[in-house]
């Protein structure tokens, strides 16, 4: 029964970081409606970032976290404004092909200047907790609340500011918006901007218990592609509860099936989910 | 028009002739290993361009393909203990035959869901391959895989018979590709690209079509890796890496999406680039990444998208000055 | 009567956009359907012409029922249909466009294709003489080798029309054919509508210019809500209170936004 506990706790780690990370993508999918690939790359940039603040310029754990979310929030913004804007009207293989020619851009970037290694975050939360017979370390509570206070923070944002509920508005009706007098280019931008800053919070939180590495992005950005089909493309509450899942599913999917396969159970899922409702599990139906 | 056509066709004999009898003036095994496994390359690229480029369906899983017809060939001819060439023509209906059952399911989706689907499939193959390690070998890969068997006299033992060999199987599909975009087969796929609703009310069963594309493209993925795994003789699980996909993206991409061309221009052209730039090796995707993204932003039909436009515009322009002059006569004749 | 619809009803969610519409689409004439914005006249083509299910209610070509085949099975049977955004393939030529129309009557496959075969050879001659065939009808012989996105909108319009008429078609629906056309070239449109009626092509449209409806279609359905409030000749339709009412109303309030 411990082992029970101690999984669904790690499951709420996990799943927090999917579920940041999918916020990202869904935001931009919502406002865009582009899918995209890049932001496994955005994810790696916010590891890299927040590790090497630390390290080059011995800056305290949270404030290197700081430092990656600007930055990689303005690469978002640099990847609307110089790539995503251009395509608006490009047929819809364009934007998914570009977003992939930077994603490779920004992994082999990576690789050039960090190296291939898998580097370790050192954080100044290491210390080890015991809590009801579940031990852990201070850094995966510390992921899990934060997570909490981000999305918390997002939600006031959105609901309460005027320029969070023009991004609203805009995902529900890009026309309309347009008409009503939003801006419609700084709300892309603003969008970007807090998709890399989801990212690189995710990044800077999970890789203390993970690693820093070139390819860190890659799984965790096929997941959040499962998660926001799962939740519905462009679903903010359906992004939050369907990483939480993925996260409980892949931790106990570990333990009880097989560890080997347990990146697979995402996918697996996923076909599942597309082979039964080929527009996603909370498409609208009926009228296109 | 009909010069054009001839320039053509001497081009085009002009290339062939080179290739086959490059061979026999190099002695440069090197640079004739690199040519074999860019002929692989392009046979894998014209398969992901019938899907992509010509009925506009972009697939992700197309390096899965590759790898399955590879892992295939390689559990066929060495686990099994097939004959080579039985073997080889299992392999390429087990790929079709994995292609048609996943194709059914994946071309419910459309554009987003698609590419998102097949990105996820392709991934599911990858991670069988790297965690089934009785069958694959796992992340050791998979040794010992033979040439390719003899065909009565002709065997394929050497690296300049398998040069040709391989040769024979680009040919042959560029000879296959042409005929089908060149068919009332290939309009069908292009009508679907353009518009899949005015394809159905012209009486097009897009689901029957598509399907014929997708087969197609993992077909000629199948092909092309069953070539690499008996070319190479060892194969390892990156071969189903996604990243493998992104680096036929970028050949079709640069060559020209929906040419015909595009595809032999594009790989030829980068591979050719990139072991003049072996220094870059890892990074090259720092010089092309940003081809791909500027090129899909201004020049998205490739290389050769280009050239044809190109064409088209001179001739428009020829054409029209051709009537400006036709009218100056015809006043003239009216005048007179 | 060659096409029928019986309580025909597609809802969306809570929303009845097509309301219990039974209609027959005359042989050998000019319908149309007219109605507000927003009236249901695009859902209830949509639904005839197989590009989604009705919620319930039939339909019925030359007595069969079509009502749950899908699209491209109905254009086999003889119904064409243009959209209002023409859809062509505005980077190609025009007899690129036009020629893949014809495919529905051929039956050469991928191995013809591959293999070259008489048959292919034989349908793909076949396609480009229609093709030619319903260019020269629509008048636009002359433009078979341009590119579709030098046209005008008026062309491209015929181009459509001509692609529909390439799959041999018994009955045409025309979703809007005048929509984004100027005015004075919407003469030479109907005229070509009556021509295909004179070769024997029965046409339905969609039309919200309310002078061409009333000059050249035979027979009138006019939807109001998703429900049909009329139906007859033009002279019935013009002095029906009801459709005065809502149709007058629909129209104003198209002006007002």
């Amino acid at each position: 029964m411990d082992i029970f506990f101690q999984q669904l706790f790690n499951g709420l780690t996990i799943g927090s970081v999917y579920s940041l990370v999918a916020l990202g993508l869904t935001l931009v999918y919502g406002i865009l409606h582009i899918p995209n690939f890049a932001h496994g790359a955005l994810y790696m940039m916010g590891g890299y970032i927040t590790l090497t603040m630390m390290q080059t310029l011995g800056l305290y754990y949270w404030l290197a976290i700081f430092v990656s979310i600007v930055v990689v929030g303005l690469i978002g913004v640099l990847m609307e404004r110089l790539v995503f804007h251009h395509l608006r009207h490009a047929p819809p293989i364009h934007d998914k092909i570009a977003a992939i020619g930077m994603l490779l851009f920004l992994e082999a970037f990576a690789h050039r200047v960090w190296g291939a290694d898998y580097l370790e975050m050192a954080t100044p939360h290491g210390q080890v907790v015991s809590v009801f017979g579940i031990t852990f370390t201070l850094q995966r509570l510390i992921i899990i609340v934060a997570a909490v206070l981000v999305m918390f923070t997002l939600y006031l944002f959105l609901k309460k500011t005027y320029m969070g509920m023009t991004v609203i508005a805009m995902s529900q009706n890009r026309a309309g918006a347009n008409l009503v007098g939003v801006n419609t280019n700084k709300v892309a931008m603003l969008t970007f901007f807090i998709s890399g800053a989801l990212a690189a919070i995710a990044a800077s939180l999970s890789s203390p218990i993970n690693l820093v590495f070139p390819g860190m992005g890659h799984l965790v950005i096929l997941k959040a592609f499962v998660i926001i089909i799962i939740g519905g493309m462009g679903s903010i509450p359906g992004a939050i509860v369907g990483g939480y899942i993925l996260g409980f599913t892949e931790s106990l999917g570990a333990t009880y099936i097989s560890s080997d396969y347990k990146d697979i159970i995402a996918f697996i899922l996923l076909v599942l989910i597309l082979t039964i409702r080929p527009n996603g599990l909370f498409a609208k139906g009926g009228q296109s | 028009m009909s010069r054009l056509l001839l320039n053509k066709r001497f081009a085009l004999s002009g290339l062939l002739l080179l290739v086959l009898v490059l061979p026999l003036i190099t002695s440069n095994a090197y640079m004739i290993r690199i040519l074999i496994l860019t002929f692989i390359w392009t046979i894998a690229v014209y398969g992901l361009n019938l899907l992509a480029g010509y009925t506009g369906y972009l697939s992700l899983a197309h390096a899965g393909f590759f790898a399955l017809g590879a892992y295939t060939l390689a559990i066929l001819t060495v686990t099994v203990g097939l004959s080579y060439w039985l073997a080889f023509i299992l392999t390429l209906v087990f790929t079709s035959i994995v292609g048609a059952l996943i194709g059914m399911i994946a071309l419910r989706t459309r554009e987003h869901f698609f590419a998102i689907y097949t990105l996820c499939v392709g991934y599911i193959i990858y991670l069988i391959i790297y965690n089934w390690e009785g069958m694959t070998g796992g992340v050791r890969g998979f040794i010992g895989i033979p040439s390719p068997g003899s065909i009565g006299p002709l065997e394929f033992n050497s690296q300049i018979s398998n040069y040709y060999l391989v040769l024979f199987f680009l040919v042959l599909t560029i000879v296959v590709i042409y005929r089908i975009v060149h068919s009332l087969q290939g309009r069908t796929f292009m009508a679907i690209r353009n518009s899949e609703d005015l394809a159905k009310t012209i009486g097009i069963s897009t689901t029957k079509n598509k399907l014929i594309a997708f087969i197609l493209s993992t077909f000629f993925a199948g092909l092309a890796g069953a070539l690499f795994a008996s070319f190479t003789r060892f194969i390892g699980p990156e071969i189903s890496n996604i990243t493998m996909t992104f680096d036929f993206l970028v050949y079709l991409l640069i060559g020209g999406i929906g040419t015909l061309s595009g595809p032999v221009i594009g790989t030829f052209i980068i591979v050719w680039i990139s072991q003049e730039l072996q220094f870059l090796q890892d990074y090259r995707m720092l010089v092309f990444g940003p081809i791909l993204v500027i090129l899909i932003i201004f020049a998205p039909r490739g290389i050769s998208g280009f050239i044809i436009d190109w064409n088209l515009k001179r001739k428009a322009k020829k054409q029209q000055i051709e009537s400006m002059k036709d009218m100056e006569n015809n006043q003239e004749v009216k005048e007179g | 009567m060659l096409l029928e619809t019986v309580n025909l009803t597609k809802k969306f969610g809570g929303l009845t956009a097509v309301d219990d519409v039974s209609f027959s689409v005359e042989k050998g004439k000019i319908n149309a359907i007219i109605g507000p914005n927003g009236a249901g006249k695009s859902t209830f083509f949509n639904l005839v012409s197989g590009y989604y299910p009705p919620t319930s209610g039939q339909v019925f070509f030359k007595g069969e029922e079509i009502t749950r085949l899908p699209s491209n099975k109905i254009a086999r049977l003889g119904i064409a249909r243009t959209f209002q955004t023409t859809n062509l393939f505005e980077r190609a030529t025009v007899l690129d466009n036009i020629i893949v129309g014809n495919r529905l009557r051929t039956q050469s496959n991928l191995w013809d294709a591959i293999l070259r075969t008489p048959r292919l050879k034989r349908e793909e001659q076949k396609c480009l003489d229609k093709a030619y065939e319903v260019l020269d009808f629509v008048n636009l012989t002359n433009h078979a080798h341009s590119v579709v996105e030098n046209l005008t909108q008026e062309e491209k319009k015929r181009v459509a029309f001509a692609l529909a008429l390439a799959t041999e078609p018994e009955l045409v629906f025309l979703d809007e054919p005048a929509a984004g056309v100027n005015p004075d070239e919407t003469e030479g449109l109907a005229e070509l509508m009556k021509k295909m009626v004179d070769h024997g092509i029965t046409v339905c449209l969609i039309e919200h210019k309310m002078q061409m409806i009333m000059s050249i279609a035979e027979n009138i359905m006019v939807l109001n809500f998703g429900k049909k409030i009329a139906e007859g000749t033009p002279e019935d339709i013009m002095n029906d209170e009801e459709v005065i009412k809502a149709y007058l109303g629909g129209e104003r309030h198209a002006e007002v936004k």
